[in-house]
């Protein structure tokens, strides 16, 4: 909610702090709902309900589309960002779990942390529901049924845990339900019941949603470690200078070959580089490149960083320079060749770089093959830096070396019944027919083409002077499919 | 006597009653110009394609938008074996700027670049940083040209190519046989111009140079020690 709201209110003006918002996402019947604001919270309105009876009861309903995948990588972000406090978190379904043993002297104790996180938070537009307690699942208890900001300590685990609902244990709705029609509406009556009964009764459960082990691992009975995932590696050299300059040139070799040699520790290669200059006026201006394949060449990033230096703007100087690898994928060591040479195409590769980082992705082609009838339709163009190289198709009939495309039609000043014509100019000079070879039948795709689409009869035809032509007769005469034929010249032999 | 390896000679079946003719080496990693004879006339890349290296590696091939619209693109399915890494730019200037790349890379097999007319960027010093950059990596590059070409050229070679009359189609008098081109080397560096009939021998995947007149060769023998001797 937090989140949608910060988003809107970039773009437009956001409805009243009384008027209720809902988030809705699609359900299986049609929207649920997924977030409340605090109006809707006060009206009664719960997370889960059909969209369209929340309306009806609440004509003043503002509705918005949800966005659970842009939660997630929300939630995924803070964790990371939360490891200012701790070094193990971890981002869940909706929430972020803090393993802050041993850190919270840092911050002057327990109380001290949890009111940084939550000023923390606040600054960045965000709400947060805390609770610190001894295990993981009493903190999440406690941080969703609890009081705000509540403290727990191993001594009165068991008694603030009591009073709270068995949903808070996180179980699927129908398990709720069951405790419930037991009577077990509490943790506390649900840690009052004999263990083998419970234990009888939910043996099948998988452990995840088996409310026993969850109210073991909630008092601490059980161990429920967290499992944190990785901090993300910054690939990044830099460059101070002992005073202020203009050119960067000088400097990019180091950058390149202290990057490289990160990367080369790491296993990792290079596919966006981001240089990055900080001026002495607090500015800072960078210039990224892309590469077609993982590199950690320290001479190619040279090459390709230094091709962007143009445009960057020093400023009165600049005294820091980064070079930080944006996006890395894993490229191992290996040798190339015993002798020591580079092994075939990796000169290819940073080519295609320097030549789509200067012209254009587009611009830089493989010949993809498409199977049709019509010549020009056959070979297709494949941008270098995604496709790969394919064989060409075997062709039955001769092809021209050159092809033009469009066709271009030529005009008819001697024609004869059978064949090509016998004199015919194209681009204003005159041929005169000598020889000829023909004709070759291509019918139009019926599967694809436009009804009024008219056969073609290919012709290779040499005029007196050498010169072959690949003529084409657009429909033959009574086709019924427009007026007489006309002929076209589509490619040149060599 | 033959030490250099511009001399070597081609043994011909003497079928039109031609005599021994010094075949140039197409395939020396130089830079080198292919002028069209006529106007859209196709002998050119023909002509090129089969002085290329037979290799796995691609052919860089750049194209400029004015010989795109004047010669039309490369047709792929008429190429055999030839892999070709495409790049098209509307300027002549980029065209130089990629062959240049190109010319740099070692593990292409050859560069060609085409360019229509007379661009002034085309002048003598880029013609001479594709030379040595040709020279340096070891890679053949070309430079196909067609309409009004003026200018100096630092070129190690400078052919002009047309098309000639084919020959006999083996089966069908009426048709148009195995293409014949006409060379003409008009200026060269360490040999002598000359101008030759070329037939492309499709079994052996090899140029045949035949004397354009059938008088006998042009000169007996082109090696820099028949020069340096006479």
């Amino acid at each position: 909610m937090d989140r949608w709201k910060r988003i809107t209110a970039a773009q437009r003006t956001l409805p009243d702090e009384a008027v209720p918002v809902v988030l809705a996402a699609q359900g299986s019947h049609g929207p649920v709902v997924h977030a409340v604001n605090l109006a809707g919270v006060g009206r009664g309105i719960m997370v889960g309900a059909r969209v369209v009876d929340v309306q009806a009861i609440h004509p003043d309903l503002h509705v918005e589309q949800a966005d659970p995948e842009g939660d997630q990588a929300l939630l995924a972000r803070l964790a990371h960002w939360a490891r200012r406090w701790c070094p193990w978190t971890v981002a869940e379904r909706d929430g972020i779990l803090m393993d802050v043993r041993g850190s919270a002297h840092l911050f002057g104790g327990e109380a001290q942390m949890v009111r940084d996180m939550h000023n923390r938070f606040a600054m960045q537009g965000l709400r947060t529901r805390l609770a610190l307690a001894p295990t993981r699942g009493a903190a999440q208890m406690l941080a969703r049924f609890g009081a705000q900001g509540v403290i727990c300590g191993l001594e009165d685990l068991g008694a603030k845990l009591a009073p709270l609902s068995v949903a808070a244990l996180r179980l699927p709705g129908d398990t709720v339900r069951l405790l419930d029609r037991l009577g077990l509406k509490t943790i506390g009556a649900l840690e009052g019941v004999p263990r083998v009964g419970l234990m009888r009764r939910f043996s099948g459960v998988a452990e995840t949603v088996n409310p026993l082990v969850l109210l073991d691992r909630a008092l601490g009975r059980s161990a429920d470690p967290l499992d944190a995932p990785p901090d993300a590696q910054v690939m990044l050299a830099r460059v101070r200078m002992a005073e202020p300059v203009i050119d960067p040139l000088p400097w990019v070799e180091e950058l390149a070959e202290g990057l490289a040699a990160q990367l080369a520790r790491a296993e990792l290669g290079a596919r966006r580089l981001r240089l990055t200059i900080y001026r002495v006026d607090g500015e800072w201006r960078w210039r990224d490149v892309a590469t077609a394949s993982a590199s950690r060449d320290p001479a190619h990033f040279v090459r390709l960083v230094t091709r962007k230096l143009d445009g960057i703007d020093p400023g009165f100087g600049f005294d820091l320079m980064t070079l930080e690898a944006m996006r890395t994928e894993p490229l191992a060591l290996h040798q190339d060749r015993l002798d020591g040479g580079r092994a075939a195409g990796a000169d290819v590769a940073a080519l295609l770089d320097r030549l789509a980082a200067k012209l254009g992705p587009t611009k830089v082609t493989w010949a993809a093959w498409i199977e049709s009838h019509k010549p020009e339709r056959v070979e297709a163009r494949m941008p270098a830096l995604v496709g790969a190289v394919q064989g060409a198709p075997e062709m039955l009939g001769a092809r021209p070396l050159r092809l033009f495309d469009p066709p271009e039609e030529v005009v008819v000043l001697y024609a004869v019944p059978e064949g090509p014509p016998a004199r015919f100019s194209w681009r204003r000079v005159v041929f005169l027919m000598a020889r000829f070879e023909g004709p070759e039948r291509i019918a139009p795709e019926w599967w694809r083409d436009r009804s009024g689409t008219r056969l073609r009869d290919y012709y290779k035809v040499e005029v007196t002077d050498g010169r072959r032509f690949w003529l084409f007769r657009d429909g033959i005469v009574g086709d019924a499919r427009g007026g007489d034929p006309r002929w076209f010249v589509h490619g040149v032999f060599g | 006597m033959n030490d250099s390896s511009l001399g070597q000679v081609v043994r011909l079946d003497n079928a039109r009653g031609v005599a021994d003719v010094p075949a140039p080496d197409v395939a020396q990693a130089v830079l080198k110009d292919a002028l069209s004879a006529r106007p859209f006339d196709a002998a050119v890349t023909a002509f090129v394609l089969s002085c290329l290296p037979r290799s796995k590696a691609p052919v860089l091939w750049v194209q400029d938008r004015a010989s795109r619209l004047e010669n039309g693109r490369v047709y792929g399915p008429a190429l055999k074996g030839v892999t070709l890494l495409r790049v098209e730019v509307s300027h002549a200037r980029d065209v130089l700027w990629a062959m240049e790349e190109g010319a740099a890379c070692a593990d292409l097999s050859a560069v060609v670049g085409e360019v229509h007319g007379a661009p002034p960027v085309l002048d003598f010093t880029a013609t001479k940083r594709l030379a040595m950059r040709s020279e340096a990596s070891g890679v053949p590059v070309w430079l196909i040209r067609s309409g009004t070409v003026e200018g100096l050229s630092a070129a190690r070679e400078r052919w002009r190519i047309g098309s000639l009359p084919s020959e006999m189609h083996p089966y069908n008098a009426a048709a148009p046989g195995a293409p014949v081109w006409e060379a003409e080397l008009f200026r060269a560096r360490g040999r002598s111009p000359g101008i030759w009939a070329v037939r492309h021998e499709g079994r052996e995947d090899r140029l045949r140079f035949l004397s354009r007149f059938g008088d006998g060769p042009l000169e007996a023998d082109h090696s820099r020690a028949a020069h340096a001797a006479g």
